[in-house]
Protein backbone atom coordinates (compact mmCIF):
# COMPACT_ATOMS: atom_id res chain seq x y z
CA UNK A 1 0.00 0.00 0.00
CA UNK A 2 1.62 3.23 -1.10
CA UNK A 3 0.67 6.82 0.54
CA UNK A 4 0.10 9.86 -1.00
CA UNK A 5 -1.38 13.12 0.26
CA UNK A 6 -3.95 13.50 -2.52
CA UNK A 7 -3.84 16.84 -4.13
CA UNK A 8 -5.73 16.94 -7.28
CA UNK A 9 -3.94 19.52 -9.74
CA UNK A 10 -5.02 18.34 -12.63
CA UNK A 11 -3.24 17.68 -15.97
CA UNK A 12 0.18 17.76 -14.97
CA UNK A 13 2.15 18.82 -18.60
CA UNK A 14 -0.03 22.18 -18.85
CA UNK A 15 -0.95 22.95 -15.08
CA UNK A 16 2.54 24.65 -13.23
CA UNK A 17 1.39 23.64 -9.95
CA UNK A 18 0.67 19.56 -10.79
CA UNK A 19 4.39 19.71 -11.02
CA UNK A 20 5.03 19.51 -7.59
CA UNK A 21 4.30 16.17 -7.68
CA UNK A 22 7.19 15.16 -10.80
CA UNK A 23 10.75 15.03 -10.34
CA UNK A 24 12.23 17.84 -11.24
CA UNK A 25 16.07 17.19 -10.64
CA UNK A 26 17.86 15.31 -8.76
CA UNK A 27 18.98 15.84 -4.57
CA UNK A 28 21.25 13.58 -3.34
CA UNK A 29 22.97 11.43 -6.19
CA UNK A 30 25.54 9.10 -6.44
CA UNK A 31 28.31 9.29 -9.24
CA UNK A 32 29.85 6.56 -11.64
CA UNK A 33 29.06 2.50 -11.47
CA UNK A 34 31.76 0.35 -13.82
CA UNK A 35 31.21 -3.36 -14.26
CA UNK A 36 32.90 -6.06 -16.43
CA UNK A 37 32.62 -9.77 -17.13
CA UNK A 38 35.05 -11.65 -15.79
CA UNK A 39 35.92 -15.56 -16.08
CA UNK A 40 33.33 -16.69 -13.03
CA UNK A 41 30.43 -14.10 -13.29
CA UNK A 42 30.37 -10.55 -13.52
CA UNK A 43 32.53 -7.52 -11.34
CA UNK A 44 30.66 -4.42 -10.29
CA UNK A 45 32.77 -1.67 -8.94
CA UNK A 46 30.90 1.92 -7.21
CA UNK A 47 32.34 4.26 -4.56
CA UNK A 48 29.87 5.16 -1.66
CA UNK A 49 29.32 8.55 -2.01
CA UNK A 50 25.92 10.88 -1.87
CA UNK A 51 26.57 14.31 -3.09
CA UNK A 52 23.91 16.77 -2.35
CA UNK A 53 24.60 19.29 -5.07
CA UNK A 54 28.58 20.00 -4.64
CA UNK A 55 28.35 19.19 -0.95
CA UNK A 56 29.78 15.34 -0.04
CA UNK A 57 27.72 14.82 2.31
CA UNK A 58 26.86 11.54 2.34
CA UNK A 59 30.24 8.61 2.77
CA UNK A 60 28.40 5.58 3.47
CA UNK A 61 26.17 4.48 0.50
CA UNK A 62 26.01 1.22 -0.61
CA UNK A 63 24.96 1.90 -4.48
CA UNK A 64 25.03 -2.16 -5.25
CA UNK A 65 23.10 -4.49 -3.97
CA UNK A 66 22.00 -8.18 -4.60
CA UNK A 67 18.58 -9.05 -6.36
CA UNK A 68 16.74 -12.25 -5.73
CA UNK A 69 19.69 -14.95 -6.03
CA UNK A 70 21.36 -14.54 -9.21
CA UNK A 71 21.67 -10.68 -9.55
CA UNK A 72 23.69 -7.36 -8.67
CA UNK A 73 21.62 -4.30 -9.37
CA UNK A 74 24.23 -0.87 -8.92
CA UNK A 75 22.78 2.49 -9.20
CA UNK A 76 23.53 5.98 -9.81
CA UNK A 77 21.71 8.83 -9.95
CA UNK A 78 19.30 10.26 -6.78
CA UNK A 79 19.52 7.75 -4.52
CA UNK A 80 15.85 8.11 -2.87
CA UNK A 81 14.66 6.89 -6.43
CA UNK A 82 17.48 3.97 -6.38
CA UNK A 83 15.63 3.15 -2.81
CA UNK A 84 12.23 3.12 -4.82
CA UNK A 85 13.41 0.56 -7.10
CA UNK A 86 14.86 -1.70 -4.33
CA UNK A 87 10.79 -1.69 -3.19
CA UNK A 88 9.48 -2.48 -6.23
CA UNK A 89 12.03 -5.33 -6.74
CA UNK A 90 11.92 -6.53 -3.71
CA UNK A 91 7.87 -7.01 -4.02
CA UNK A 92 8.61 -8.61 -7.27
CA UNK A 93 10.96 -11.15 -5.67
CA UNK A 94 8.98 -12.25 -3.23
CA UNK A 95 6.22 -12.74 -5.71
CA UNK A 96 8.29 -14.92 -7.83
CA UNK A 97 9.48 -16.64 -4.58
CA UNK A 98 5.57 -17.33 -3.40
CA UNK A 99 5.09 -19.67 -6.69
CA UNK A 100 7.32 -21.84 -5.20
CA UNK A 101 8.32 -23.82 -8.38
CA UNK A 102 12.03 -23.93 -7.85
CA UNK A 103 12.19 -21.19 -10.66
CA UNK A 104 13.86 -17.69 -9.63
CA UNK A 105 14.28 -14.61 -11.28
CA UNK A 106 17.17 -13.71 -13.89
CA UNK A 107 19.23 -11.33 -14.80
CA UNK A 108 17.77 -11.07 -18.33
CA UNK A 109 14.14 -10.97 -16.54
CA UNK A 110 15.21 -8.14 -13.89
CA UNK A 111 16.66 -6.32 -16.67
CA UNK A 112 13.88 -6.41 -18.58
CA UNK A 113 11.47 -5.65 -15.78
CA UNK A 114 13.92 -2.40 -14.87
CA UNK A 115 13.51 -1.42 -19.18
CA UNK A 116 9.33 -1.19 -18.86
CA UNK A 117 9.50 0.77 -15.56
CA UNK A 118 12.16 3.34 -16.58
CA UNK A 119 10.76 3.49 -19.72
CA UNK A 120 7.48 3.65 -18.74
CA UNK A 121 8.37 6.58 -16.35
CA UNK A 122 9.97 8.44 -18.51
CA UNK A 123 6.29 8.38 -20.69
CA UNK A 124 4.63 10.38 -17.77
CA UNK A 125 7.37 12.88 -17.87
CA UNK A 126 8.08 11.55 -13.92
CA UNK A 127 11.39 9.49 -14.17
CA UNK A 128 13.33 7.56 -11.93
CA UNK A 129 16.30 9.56 -12.32
CA UNK A 130 18.75 6.51 -12.40
CA UNK A 131 21.24 5.14 -14.61
CA UNK A 132 21.17 1.29 -13.47
CA UNK A 133 23.89 -1.75 -13.99
CA UNK A 134 22.49 -5.03 -13.75
CA UNK A 135 24.76 -7.86 -13.45
CA UNK A 136 24.21 -11.42 -12.85
CA UNK A 137 25.08 -15.23 -13.73
CA UNK A 138 22.39 -17.60 -13.85
CA UNK A 139 22.86 -21.65 -15.22
CA UNK A 140 26.47 -20.69 -16.13
CA UNK A 141 25.89 -17.64 -18.47
CA UNK A 142 27.29 -13.96 -17.40
CA UNK A 143 24.81 -11.37 -18.11
CA UNK A 144 25.57 -7.36 -17.60
CA UNK A 145 23.36 -4.93 -18.96
CA UNK A 146 22.04 -1.59 -18.62
CA UNK A 147 19.36 1.08 -18.22
CA UNK A 148 19.21 4.88 -18.01
CA UNK A 149 15.93 7.16 -17.19
CA UNK A 150 14.96 8.03 -19.95
CA UNK A 151 15.03 3.83 -20.74
CA UNK A 152 17.76 3.10 -23.17
CA UNK A 153 18.33 -0.35 -22.05
CA UNK A 154 21.67 -2.69 -23.69
CA UNK A 155 23.84 -5.51 -23.20
CA UNK A 156 27.29 -5.40 -23.04
CA UNK A 157 30.83 -7.11 -21.65
CA UNK A 158 31.43 -3.84 -19.80
CA UNK A 159 29.20 -1.02 -18.84
CA UNK A 160 30.13 2.29 -17.08
CA UNK A 161 27.27 5.22 -15.79
CA UNK A 162 27.86 8.70 -15.59
CA UNK A 163 31.54 10.28 -15.34
CA UNK A 164 32.23 6.06 -16.03
CA UNK A 165 30.69 6.76 -19.59
CA UNK A 166 33.86 9.41 -20.47
CA UNK A 167 37.03 8.29 -18.73
CA UNK A 168 36.47 4.45 -17.89
CA UNK A 169 34.77 2.95 -21.16
CA UNK A 170 38.08 3.46 -23.02
CA UNK A 171 40.40 1.96 -20.66
CA UNK A 172 37.87 -1.03 -20.71
CA UNK A 173 37.64 -1.01 -24.08
CA UNK A 174 41.47 -1.36 -24.71
CA UNK A 175 41.88 -3.53 -21.76
CA UNK A 176 38.98 -6.02 -21.13
CA UNK A 177 39.40 -9.58 -22.80
CA UNK A 178 37.22 -12.10 -22.17
CA UNK A 179 37.78 -14.88 -19.37
CA UNK A 180 39.40 -12.49 -16.87
CA UNK A 181 40.92 -13.80 -13.67
CA UNK A 182 39.10 -11.82 -10.72
CA UNK A 183 42.68 -10.55 -9.73
CA UNK A 184 42.86 -9.30 -12.87
CA UNK A 185 39.46 -7.84 -12.80
CA UNK A 186 39.79 -6.47 -9.47
CA UNK A 187 42.92 -4.18 -11.15
CA UNK A 188 41.53 -2.78 -13.79
CA UNK A 189 38.53 -1.75 -12.41
CA UNK A 190 40.32 -0.24 -9.74
CA UNK A 191 42.50 1.16 -12.08
CA UNK A 192 39.00 2.97 -13.81
CA UNK A 193 37.95 3.69 -10.40
CA UNK A 194 41.42 5.41 -9.55
CA UNK A 195 41.18 7.80 -12.34
CA UNK A 196 37.59 8.56 -11.53
CA UNK A 197 38.90 9.97 -8.14
CA UNK A 198 41.30 12.43 -9.77
CA UNK A 199 38.97 13.54 -12.35
CA UNK A 200 34.92 13.74 -11.31
CA UNK A 201 34.22 15.99 -9.15
CA UNK A 202 31.61 13.87 -6.98
CA UNK A 203 33.97 10.80 -6.37
CA UNK A 204 34.81 10.53 -3.19
CA UNK A 205 38.17 7.58 -2.05
CA UNK A 206 35.62 5.00 -0.51
CA UNK A 207 35.21 2.20 -2.55
CA UNK A 208 33.15 -1.09 -3.18
CA UNK A 209 34.00 -4.21 -5.38
CA UNK A 210 30.63 -6.71 -5.40
CA UNK A 211 30.80 -9.85 -7.75
CA UNK A 212 28.51 -11.88 -8.58
CA UNK A 213 29.35 -15.62 -9.77
CA UNK A 214 27.23 -18.88 -10.07
CA UNK A 215 27.74 -19.29 -6.13
CA UNK A 216 25.37 -15.88 -5.46
CA UNK A 217 26.94 -12.13 -4.80
CA UNK A 218 29.11 -10.97 -2.05
CA UNK A 219 29.95 -7.05 -1.96
CA UNK A 220 33.44 -6.12 -0.08
CA UNK A 221 34.11 -4.41 2.30
CA UNK A 222 34.71 -0.68 1.67
CA UNK A 223 38.07 0.45 1.24
CA UNK A 224 40.39 3.04 -0.25
CA UNK A 225 42.96 3.72 -2.75
CA UNK A 226 46.48 5.00 -2.52
CA UNK A 227 46.74 8.14 -5.17
CA UNK A 228 49.33 9.56 -6.71
CA UNK A 229 50.56 13.13 -6.66
CA UNK A 230 54.49 12.58 -6.60
CA UNK A 231 54.78 13.76 -10.12
CA UNK A 232 57.73 16.72 -10.31
CA UNK A 233 55.72 19.19 -11.77
CA UNK A 234 52.97 19.19 -9.50
CA UNK A 235 55.32 20.31 -6.80
CA UNK A 236 56.08 23.63 -8.13
CA UNK A 237 53.68 24.41 -11.34
CA UNK A 238 53.79 27.85 -11.23
CA UNK A 239 57.65 28.37 -11.06
CA UNK A 240 58.54 30.56 -14.71
CA UNK A 241 55.26 31.59 -15.27
CA UNK A 242 53.89 33.52 -12.07
CA UNK A 243 50.57 33.78 -12.20
CA UNK A 244 49.54 30.74 -14.33
CA UNK A 245 48.15 27.70 -12.46
CA UNK B 1 22.73 11.30 -19.71
CA UNK B 2 23.74 14.22 -17.07
CA UNK B 3 24.92 17.30 -18.36
CA UNK B 4 28.32 17.36 -18.09
CA UNK B 5 29.08 20.62 -19.24
CA UNK B 6 32.59 20.08 -20.18
CA UNK B 7 32.25 23.40 -21.83
CA UNK B 8 31.41 25.41 -19.00
CA UNK B 9 34.15 28.20 -18.16
CA UNK B 10 37.26 27.34 -16.09
CA UNK B 11 36.09 27.98 -12.23
CA UNK B 12 38.45 27.66 -9.50
CA UNK B 13 35.31 26.01 -7.08
CA UNK B 14 38.55 26.04 -4.03
CA UNK B 15 38.90 26.57 -0.70
CA UNK B 16 41.52 29.39 0.20
CA UNK B 17 43.00 30.89 3.46
CA UNK B 18 45.41 33.26 4.66
CA UNK B 19 46.11 33.74 8.72
CA UNK B 20 48.08 36.26 10.86
CA UNK B 21 49.87 34.63 13.04
CA UNK B 22 53.15 35.87 15.56
CA UNK B 23 55.66 37.21 13.02
CA UNK B 24 53.76 37.18 9.36
CA UNK B 25 51.23 35.27 7.87
CA UNK B 26 50.01 31.83 6.57
CA UNK B 27 48.57 31.36 3.26
CA UNK B 28 47.02 28.05 2.37
CA UNK B 29 44.77 26.43 -0.93
CA UNK B 30 43.53 23.43 -2.64
CA UNK B 31 44.80 22.79 -5.87
CA UNK B 32 41.96 21.77 -7.82
CA UNK B 33 40.28 23.20 -11.29
CA UNK B 34 37.13 22.53 -12.73
CA UNK B 35 35.20 22.76 -15.92
CA UNK B 36 31.67 21.92 -15.07
CA UNK B 37 32.39 18.32 -13.18
CA UNK B 38 35.41 17.40 -14.46
CA UNK B 39 38.61 18.56 -13.02
CA UNK B 40 40.80 19.83 -15.64
CA UNK B 41 43.57 20.37 -13.19
CA UNK B 42 44.27 18.10 -10.36
CA UNK B 43 47.64 20.24 -9.17
CA UNK B 44 46.83 23.84 -9.91
CA UNK B 45 48.83 26.84 -8.08
CA UNK B 46 46.22 28.94 -6.71
CA UNK B 47 48.40 31.26 -4.45
CA UNK B 48 50.48 33.69 -6.79
CA UNK B 49 53.12 36.25 -6.18
CA UNK B 50 52.42 39.55 -6.67
CA UNK B 51 56.03 41.70 -5.26
CA UNK B 52 58.83 39.47 -3.04
CA UNK B 53 56.99 39.77 -0.26
CA UNK B 54 52.96 40.04 -1.79
CA UNK B 55 51.20 36.93 -2.28
CA UNK B 56 47.42 36.65 -3.26
CA UNK B 57 45.20 33.52 -2.91
CA UNK B 58 42.87 33.13 -5.85
CA UNK B 59 39.22 31.79 -6.60
CA UNK B 60 36.49 31.94 -8.66
CA UNK B 61 36.99 32.49 -12.06
CA UNK B 62 40.37 31.04 -13.23
CA UNK B 63 40.68 33.81 -16.30
CA UNK B 64 39.41 36.44 -13.63
CA UNK B 65 41.58 35.80 -10.99
CA UNK B 66 44.96 35.45 -13.50
CA UNK B 67 44.15 38.72 -15.39
CA UNK B 68 43.75 40.93 -12.49
CA UNK B 69 46.87 39.93 -10.55
CA UNK B 70 48.85 40.05 -13.57
CA UNK B 71 47.91 43.40 -14.01
CA UNK B 72 48.18 44.36 -10.10
CA UNK B 73 52.02 42.75 -10.62
CA UNK B 74 52.73 45.06 -13.21
CA UNK B 75 51.34 47.91 -11.30
CA UNK B 76 52.92 46.71 -8.36
CA UNK B 77 56.51 47.13 -10.34
CA UNK B 78 55.73 50.22 -11.76
CA UNK B 79 54.97 51.52 -7.89
CA UNK B 80 58.06 50.28 -6.62
CA UNK B 81 60.09 52.42 -9.69
CA UNK B 82 57.90 55.68 -8.57
CA UNK B 83 58.90 55.88 -5.88
CA UNK B 84 62.45 56.37 -6.47
CA UNK B 85 63.23 60.14 -7.41
CA UNK B 86 65.34 60.52 -9.71
CA UNK B 87 68.83 62.55 -8.86
CA UNK B 88 70.02 65.99 -9.87
CA UNK B 89 72.53 67.66 -8.60
CA UNK B 90 73.64 66.29 -5.45
CA UNK B 91 74.30 62.54 -7.04
CA UNK B 92 75.75 60.67 -3.97
CA UNK B 93 73.13 61.77 -1.78
CA UNK B 94 70.11 61.24 -4.61
CA UNK B 95 71.71 57.92 -5.97
CA UNK B 96 71.69 56.52 -2.33
CA UNK B 97 67.99 58.10 -1.85
CA UNK B 98 66.82 56.52 -5.15
CA UNK B 99 68.69 53.16 -4.59
CA UNK B 100 66.59 53.27 -1.06
CA UNK B 101 63.24 54.16 -2.88
CA UNK B 102 63.60 51.40 -5.48
CA UNK B 103 64.74 48.81 -3.04
CA UNK B 104 61.40 49.75 -0.78
CA UNK B 105 59.02 46.66 -0.59
CA UNK B 106 55.61 47.36 -1.11
CA UNK B 107 53.35 48.03 1.63
CA UNK B 108 50.85 44.57 1.58
CA UNK B 109 47.38 47.70 2.36
CA UNK B 110 48.76 49.14 -1.13
CA UNK B 111 48.53 45.76 -3.15
CA UNK B 112 45.23 45.21 -1.72
CA UNK B 113 43.87 48.88 -2.63
CA UNK B 114 44.95 48.09 -5.83
CA UNK B 115 43.20 45.09 -6.20
CA UNK B 116 40.18 46.42 -4.89
CA UNK B 117 40.56 49.23 -7.78
CA UNK B 118 40.13 46.51 -10.17
CA UNK B 119 37.85 44.78 -8.65
CA UNK B 120 35.33 47.20 -7.46
CA UNK B 121 35.23 49.17 -11.31
CA UNK B 122 34.86 45.53 -12.87
CA UNK B 123 32.48 44.17 -10.80
CA UNK B 124 29.56 43.60 -13.33
CA UNK B 125 32.35 41.45 -15.27
CA UNK B 126 34.63 40.38 -12.94
CA UNK B 127 33.53 36.67 -10.58
CA UNK B 128 36.71 35.97 -8.40
CA UNK B 129 37.55 36.62 -4.56
CA UNK B 130 41.25 36.85 -3.75
CA UNK B 131 42.93 36.79 -0.36
CA UNK B 132 45.69 39.45 -0.29
CA UNK B 133 48.31 38.37 2.45
CA UNK B 134 52.02 39.73 2.94
CA UNK B 135 54.83 41.03 4.71
CA UNK B 136 56.07 44.61 5.05
CA UNK B 137 58.31 46.11 7.88
CA UNK B 138 55.95 48.97 8.85
CA UNK B 139 52.85 46.56 9.55
CA UNK B 140 54.35 43.25 9.97
CA UNK B 141 52.42 40.43 8.56
CA UNK B 142 48.52 41.06 6.92
CA UNK B 143 45.80 39.74 5.72
CA UNK B 144 43.09 41.01 3.76
CA UNK B 145 40.13 39.87 2.00
CA UNK B 146 38.70 40.99 -1.31
CA UNK B 147 35.22 39.18 -1.68
CA UNK B 148 32.91 39.75 -4.82
CA UNK B 149 32.52 43.16 -5.69
CA UNK B 150 35.77 44.78 -4.71
CA UNK B 151 35.26 45.38 -0.45
CA UNK B 152 38.29 45.46 0.98
CA UNK B 153 38.25 43.87 4.46
CA UNK B 154 41.70 44.09 6.73
CA UNK B 155 40.77 40.49 8.96
CA UNK B 156 43.00 38.98 11.01
CA UNK B 157 42.06 36.09 8.99
CA UNK B 158 40.28 35.01 5.71
CA UNK B 159 38.48 32.22 4.44
CA UNK B 160 37.31 31.90 1.02
CA UNK B 161 35.93 29.80 -2.28
CA UNK B 162 33.18 27.34 -2.37
CA UNK B 163 35.07 25.04 0.32
CA UNK B 164 34.93 27.92 3.05
CA UNK B 165 31.57 27.46 3.98
CA UNK B 166 32.55 24.25 5.56
CA UNK B 167 34.66 26.26 7.78
CA UNK B 168 32.85 29.18 9.29
CA UNK B 169 31.79 27.04 12.43
CA UNK B 170 35.63 25.43 12.75
CA UNK B 171 37.27 29.10 12.20
CA UNK B 172 35.08 30.27 15.19
CA UNK B 173 36.39 27.40 17.57
CA UNK B 174 39.71 26.84 16.34
CA UNK B 175 41.33 30.49 15.46
CA UNK B 176 43.24 32.44 18.66
CA UNK B 177 45.48 35.06 18.34
CA UNK B 178 49.57 35.36 18.63
CA UNK B 179 49.85 31.47 17.46
CA UNK B 180 53.37 30.27 16.77
CA UNK B 181 54.10 29.84 12.75
CA UNK B 182 53.91 25.95 13.33
CA UNK B 183 50.79 26.29 14.75
CA UNK B 184 49.20 28.40 12.33
CA UNK B 185 50.42 26.37 9.42
CA UNK B 186 48.96 23.51 10.86
CA UNK B 187 45.78 24.99 11.32
CA UNK B 188 45.47 25.91 8.02
CA UNK B 189 45.95 22.73 6.44
CA UNK B 190 43.35 20.91 8.32
CA UNK B 191 41.49 23.27 7.63
CA UNK B 192 41.86 23.14 3.88
CA UNK B 193 41.70 19.44 3.99
CA UNK B 194 38.37 19.43 6.35
CA UNK B 195 37.20 21.65 3.29
CA UNK B 196 38.71 18.81 0.82
CA UNK B 197 36.62 16.53 2.69
CA UNK B 198 33.47 17.86 1.71
CA UNK B 199 33.17 20.21 -1.13
CA UNK B 200 33.33 18.60 -4.34
CA UNK B 201 35.19 21.61 -6.05
CA UNK B 202 38.20 21.23 -3.98
CA UNK B 203 40.33 18.62 -3.71
CA UNK B 204 44.09 17.49 -4.75
CA UNK B 205 46.85 18.80 -2.56
CA UNK B 206 47.36 21.22 0.17
CA UNK B 207 49.72 24.51 -0.57
CA UNK B 208 50.75 26.51 1.85
CA UNK B 209 53.16 29.77 1.65
CA UNK B 210 54.39 31.17 4.84
CA UNK B 211 55.37 35.08 4.34
CA UNK B 212 57.64 36.43 7.30
CA UNK B 213 60.77 39.19 7.90
CA UNK B 214 63.19 36.46 6.90
CA UNK B 215 60.96 35.31 3.44
CA UNK B 216 58.80 33.04 1.43
CA UNK B 217 58.51 29.67 2.29
CA UNK B 218 56.23 27.21 -0.12
CA UNK B 219 55.07 23.78 1.24
CA UNK B 220 53.38 21.05 -0.51
CA UNK B 221 51.04 18.63 1.07
CA UNK B 222 49.97 15.99 -1.37
CA UNK B 223 46.58 14.25 -0.18
CA UNK B 224 47.50 11.04 1.00
CA UNK B 225 49.79 12.67 3.23
CA UNK B 226 46.73 14.50 4.92
CA UNK B 227 44.76 13.52 8.19
CA UNK B 228 41.91 11.32 7.66
CA UNK B 229 38.30 12.39 8.51
CA UNK B 230 35.32 11.16 9.99
CA UNK B 231 34.30 7.75 7.46
CA UNK B 232 37.36 8.20 5.82
CA UNK B 233 39.80 5.24 5.18
CA UNK B 234 43.69 4.55 5.39
CA UNK B 235 44.48 4.17 1.12
CA UNK B 236 45.32 0.91 0.14
CA UNK B 237 47.36 -0.51 -3.23
CA UNK B 238 44.55 -2.92 -4.11
CA UNK B 239 41.55 -4.76 -2.51
CA UNK B 240 43.62 -7.77 -3.53
CA UNK B 241 45.66 -6.75 -0.85
CA UNK B 242 43.07 -7.03 2.06
CA UNK B 243 41.42 -9.93 0.55
CA UNK B 244 45.29 -12.02 0.92
CA UNK B 245 46.13 -10.27 4.12
CA UNK B 246 42.86 -10.87 5.93
CA UNK B 247 41.42 -14.27 7.40
CA UNK B 248 39.30 -16.81 6.13
CA UNK B 249 36.34 -14.42 5.03
CA UNK B 250 36.98 -11.03 4.66
CA UNK B 251 34.17 -10.45 1.76
CA UNK B 252 31.10 -10.24 3.79
CA UNK B 253 27.80 -9.80 2.22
Amino acid sequence: MTFTIPIDNGDSVKNAEADSQRTLYPYVTGTSIVAIKYKDGVLMASDMGGSYGSTLRYKNIERMKAIGKHSLLGASGEISDFQEILRYLDELVLNDNMWDDGNSLGPKEVHNYLTRVMYNRRNKFNPLWNTLVLGGVKNGESYLGMVSMIGVSFEDNHVATGFGNHLARPILRDEWHADLSFEDGVKLLEKCMRVLLYRDRSAINKLQIAKITEEGVTVSQPYSLKTFWEFKAFNNPTAGAEGSW
Amino acid sequence: MMDLNLDAPHSMGTTIIGVTYNGGVVLGADSRTSTGMYVANRASDKITQLTSNVYVCRSGSAADSQVVSDYVRYFLHQHTIHLGQPATVKVSANLIRMLAYNNKPATVKVSANLIRMLAYNNKNMLQTGLIVGGWDKYEGGKIYGIPLGGTVVEQPFAIGGSGSSYLYGFFDQAWKENMTKEEAEQLVVKAVSLAIARDGASGGVVRTVIINSEGVTRNFYPGDKLQLWHEELEPQNSLLDILNAAGPEPMAI
